[in-house]
């Protein structure tokens, strides 16, 4: 047979180098990896292959609450092919939880499920469809027990509790055990303040729960080591996040589980969490054979986090001239049966919940529950999405009741640098709010009745209901919405965020070379085109090696929080700064007496020269180089911020701000209820582009999930067992090219004094604005008052 | 059971094939070729996309059995079944002339916004690799259509697929054609560049 033989493991992620890619920072580099990406060649992680390889399965639980009575493996275990069944008996250290900031999350389910789909055991198998069909052969007897959905009851006072004798750090402080956290803001006074107001208005809102739905499923493969560890190759957004979680339940020490990131098929958050990594590990070790685990779709739905859903109640006023007088907001987010991310999303919802406006006086407060929903945690936007949809509703909902045009009524109160948050931050960068709504609103209108062509058929494609024909133009009408949005960049609340980088400068055949080596996750986002050009910028070369991100080499912190190119930017920045000095050093030491510049001139590295500040050339930087080989690995960290304060949710807790705004143009078919969103205009401050082709890629791309949150997305939990109803590409719906509309993008660059190169993180910030845009718009086409999302064809025919 | 058929013209038999297996786990895990993605395995994702005797299907729901005797092309042979092409039918498009989008109006592409200084580049590429691509993958890269890169392969088999049948798509058409296969991370608005594009250098070329 045909059948290639291959040694292991194939497909390990290879150097990317960048020979011929130039380019430094500002220039629209193309990817390294992007020849690989279209030849099929790029290894990712459900692509790993090991000769000798078993397949890993998973056995999730079938009800969302219930007292496991007993497992039964043994027909399991019987089956030819198998070659181990894992239950929570099996797990081989103390430690058997992990968890990003509270350690509550089972490896293997112990006594009790708390969501549907838990992991209760585990199978390893010669074929994935002999693990498979083991796995169903594992006989469990469940109890099940009164399940906790929503806020009502969560906190009844009989309410069963999810956790029971938490002793993790926010316990000490939440007014119920089933509240992950919860964190006021205070500043003013909203009720005085409330008297001063010539309108107030009121609004419920609903926010869906989201899925990440990024294609590359959950993989990997775990290798065990002739040293009783592990190598294990998978796709992760913080390698050493992993590790801290992996290494305690394996009962091993750090150093003896090597990671090494495999390519990744997208994040969006839903990979900050453990899925498979410790039970392909826990199957490794176990079998003494590599194994791998590639989930299919519909695991993948239970195999990580999804955005919180939440509900929010908000009190906004105003004085007739426009002007906000006070806010008032209560955030009440879903978490679901594990912490996972849910106190940090709170801190963000509340510092966030006022919106990119001026309120001098605000009572907010924000908590995450816990209950038996799927666990929700990262996902990009990261608490502010929940918060934007709400304040921008009740933006228009103000700027209606004052009968003011709602642009201009944002720009009466949007906030600019010097402005103070709900937290007594000061804004000391620019924030340019009420520009960005200016740009958006001045672009041209698509045309009216785009399906219409002259002296011809209505072209369905461009209508509601597109190719299913369901009208030719008739019940079709047009709104227009507008929404902004803000987002802090980085890790908040006082967390140590810093990054390492690792950067080598030798000659190789004659050509100085430059290495950079971090444990950032390439998910998709472009980190790998910016380190090159990064440091072709700073070390004056062409070419540039990015070794694979592994855990050989400091942390990199998170692919999240629109951080990366801020963060390990920075320490690529800083290391190359470090390296360049060095280099110089030398060339003081080997030429310094052939030209006074070297002593007294600023020398730079420019076209693989050492030149001086007025462009005169000293030397080659391969002379200088030769013989010599530089490597240098630092940390990078942003300036430190504070936790807010339990009581008056004071503190200087963000990093940055980054802002985005959107226009939407849509066509409703009133009679259907059938939404075309016709164009979706982005205005967004990204501080300083280092690549603008990947910055506008990350700002359609942004705006398309929101469009998705806005009219389709959500996983739907039944509220009477906390089953998910729709885990599948089939019934979970993300929008195809023909929901996508025309996105044109418009990018300011005011540079952040505080950041690298004066950039602004820019990922999440267009998820952001752009589904409260898409609401608006449709509001303004139906008159209706939607106040949830999705908005569902019933939604708008009120069947 | 075992399954004869042709993988990017070459004849490969697989053997110990188990009747429930889809194409994709043939070509994934038995062929070693894993260009063909695995994203939803129900037909609703587009990543696995393959060409099945000329015609885009997605492997993940053709049973292995059913390829016997049959060709099949994956983005793996992507290139090679593109230069064939041309060598078969040297400028092959629009005979009537009146089909899809003038090439002034692809021209029209931009990759970037019209305020960022930069324009679309007409030609070439900055990978220097060019040699052994088909035009839809370099131009792919080109227009910054790739990002995590996961719906790559399926994208980009379903493309040249409407490229050969459409050479001048309109947008329309383009959306059309790709309308089977998700893309999470870019916004679509890059591919529908890169799709452009690649109709614009083709006719550029004829």
């Amino acid at each position: 047979m045909a059948q290639k033989t291959r040694t292991a493991p194939a497909g390990t992620p290879t150097n990317v180098t960048q020979k011929h890619t130039k380019g430094g920072i500002g220039e629209s580099t193309l990817r390294p990896d992007g020849t690989l990406k279209v030849t099929g060649e790029f290894a990712y992680s459900s692509d790993m292959w090991h000769e000798d390889m078993l397949w890993g399965q998973t056995l999730r639980s079938t009800v969302a609450h219930a007292e496991i009575e007993n497992i039964d493996i043994s027909e399991a275990v019987a089956m030819p092919g198998v070659y181990a069944v894992l239950t929570y008996d099996d797990l081989p250290a103390k430690t058997k939880n992990y968890g990003l900031e509270i350690q509550d999350t089972p490896v293997l389910a112990h006594g009790r499920v708390r969501h549907h789909g838990e992991p209760v055991a585990l199978v390893a198998a010669d074929h994935p469809e002999t693990a498979r069909r083991a796995a169903a052969k594992i006989k469990i007897d469940y109890r099940e027990l009164p399940v906790v959905t929503d806020e009502a009851s969560a906190l009844a006072p009989d309410a069963p509790l999810i956790h029971e004798g938490r002793d993790d750090h926010h316990a000490g402080h939440v007014p119920h055990p089933n509240i992950v956290h919860r964190q006021p803001i205070i500043r003013g006074n909203a009720d005085e303040a409330a008297k001063r107001a010539d309108v107030i208005v009121r609004g419920e809102y609903t926010f869906g729960m989201q899925d990440q739905a990024f294609l590359g499923p959950e993989s990997g493969l775990a290798v065990p080591a002739e040293d009783g560890g592990v190598d294990l190759y998978v796709a992760t957004q913080w390698l050493h996040s992993d590790l801290q979680q992996i290494a305690p339940v394996l009962g091993l020490p750090p150093e003896k589980v090597r990671m090494t990131l495999s390519g990744v098929g997208g994040a969006f958050g839903g990979r900050e969490d453990i899925s498979m990594q410790i039970h392909a590990c826990l199957l490794a070790l176990r079998t003494g054979k590599p194994v791998k685990i590639v989930y299919n779709r519909f695991e993948s739905f239970f195999g990580h986090v999804h955005r919180h859903p939440a509900k929010l109640s908000y009190e906004h006023g105003a004085t007739r001239d426009g002007k906000l007088t006070h806010m008032k907001c209560k955030i009440v987010l879903d978490g679901g049966a594990y912490a996972s991310a849910s106190p940090a999303v709170v801190g963000n919802a509340s510092s966030l919940s006022v919106g990119p406006y001026v309120v001098d006086d605000v009572d907010i407060e924000a908590i995450a529950l816990y209950t038996n929903n799927p666990p929700c945690g990262a996902m990009r936007g990261f608490g502010a999405v929940q918060a934007c949809f709400a304040y921008e509703a009740q933006m228009d909902k103000v700027a209606a009741k004052l009968g003011m045009d709602p642009v201009e009524f944002r720009q009466l109160n949007a906030m600019e640098q010097g402005s103070i948050m709900p937290t007594g931050q000061v804004v000391d960068s620019p924030a340019p709010v009420a520009e960005l709504l200016r740009r958006v609103k001045a672009r041209p209108m698509p045309p009216e009745q785009q399906w219409l062509v002259a002296g011809e058929e209505a072209d369905v494609r461009a209508l509601p209901g597109g190719l299913s024909n369901t009208t030719h133009g008739e019940g079709v009408v047009r709104g227009v919405g507008y929404a902004v949005g803000i987002k802090n960049v980085g890790f908040s609340e006082g967390f140590d965020d810093y990054s390492t980088a690792r950067v080598r400068l030798e000659v190789i055949n004659g050509e100085p070379v430059a290495m950079v080596h971090t444990a950032m996750a390439e998910v998709g986002q472009g980190g790998v085109t910016v380190h090159a050009q990064i440091a072709r910028t700073e070390l004056g070369v062409t070419q540039v090696t990015i070794h694979p991100a592994d855990t050989q080499v400091g942390s990199a912190g998170s692919t999240s929080a629109s951080r990366q190119t801020y963060m390990t930017g920075g320490a690529v920045k800083n290391t190359c700064e470090a390296v360049r000095a060095k280099a110089l050093e030398i060339g003081r030491r080997k030429f310094g007496s052939y030209h006074p510049a070297w002593a007294t001139a600023e020398l730079l590295l420019e076209g693989g020269t050492v030149v001086t500040d007025g462009g005169e050339v000293l030397a080659d930087l391969a002379d200088v180089l030769e013989g010599e080989e530089i490597d240098v690995e630092l940390e990078f960290r942003h300036r430190p911020t504070q936790a807010f304060d339990l009581v008056t949710g004071q503190g200087n807790g963000h990093v940055q701000y980054t802002f985005a705004a959107h226009r939407a143009v849509v066509e409703v078919d009133t009679e259907l209820g059938l939404v075309k969103v016709v164009e979706l205009a982005t205005a967004q401050d990204v501080g300083k582009a280092l690549n603008m082709l990947s910055v506008v890629g990350q700002i359609q791309g942004g705006t398309t999930q929101g469009l998705g949150v806005a009219v389709m997305e959500e996983i739907i939990v039944d509220p009477k067992t906390a089953k998910v109803r729709n885990p599948s590409f089939t019934d979970y719906l993300i929008p195809t090219i023909l929901d996508t509309p025309t996105m044109p993008v418009d990018v300011l660059e005011l540079a952040d004094p505080n950041a690298p190169y004066g950039l602004r993180g820019l990922g999440e910030a267009p998820t952001l604005s752009s589904t409260p845009a898409v609401l608006a718009a449709i509001r303004a086409a139906t008159g209706l008052e939607l106040n949830k999302t999705p908005v569902r064809p019933e939604h708008l025919t009120g069947t | 059971m075992r399954v004869n058929f042709t993988v990017n013209g070459r004849k490969q038999e697989a053997d110990d094939v188990w009747e429930g297996e889809s194409l994709l786990y043939v070509l994934r895990e038995r062929m070693g070729l894993p260009g063909s993605k695995n994203a939803c395995e129900q037909g609703e994702c587009g990543s696995c996309t393959v060409r099945l005797d000329g015609v885009p299907v997605c492997s993940c729901l053709v049973a292995a059995g059913q390829v016997e005797g049959r060709e099949v092309v994956t983005v793996e042979g992507l290139a090679d079944y593109a230069a064939h092409r041309t060598d078969a039918h040297p400028g092959a498009g629009c005979a009537s002339g009146a089909c899809g989008t003038s090439l002034d109006a692809a021209k029209q592409w931009q990759a970037l916004p019209s305020n960022s200084g930069l324009r679309p580049r007409a030609q070439g590429s900055q990978t220097g690799e060019a040699g052994g691509l088909a035009p839809i993958q370099q131009a792919f890269i080109d227009a910054g259509a790739v990002q995590c890169g996961f719906c790559t392969p399926g994208l980009l088999v379903a493309a040249d697929e409407l490229l050969e049948r459409n050479p001048e798509p309109s947008d329309a058409d383009i959306r059309e054609a790709l309308s089977g296969n998700l893309c999470r991370c870019t916004g679509y608005e890059k591919i529908l560049d890169a799709v452009r594009l690649a109709a614009a250098r083709q006719e550029e070329a004829v």
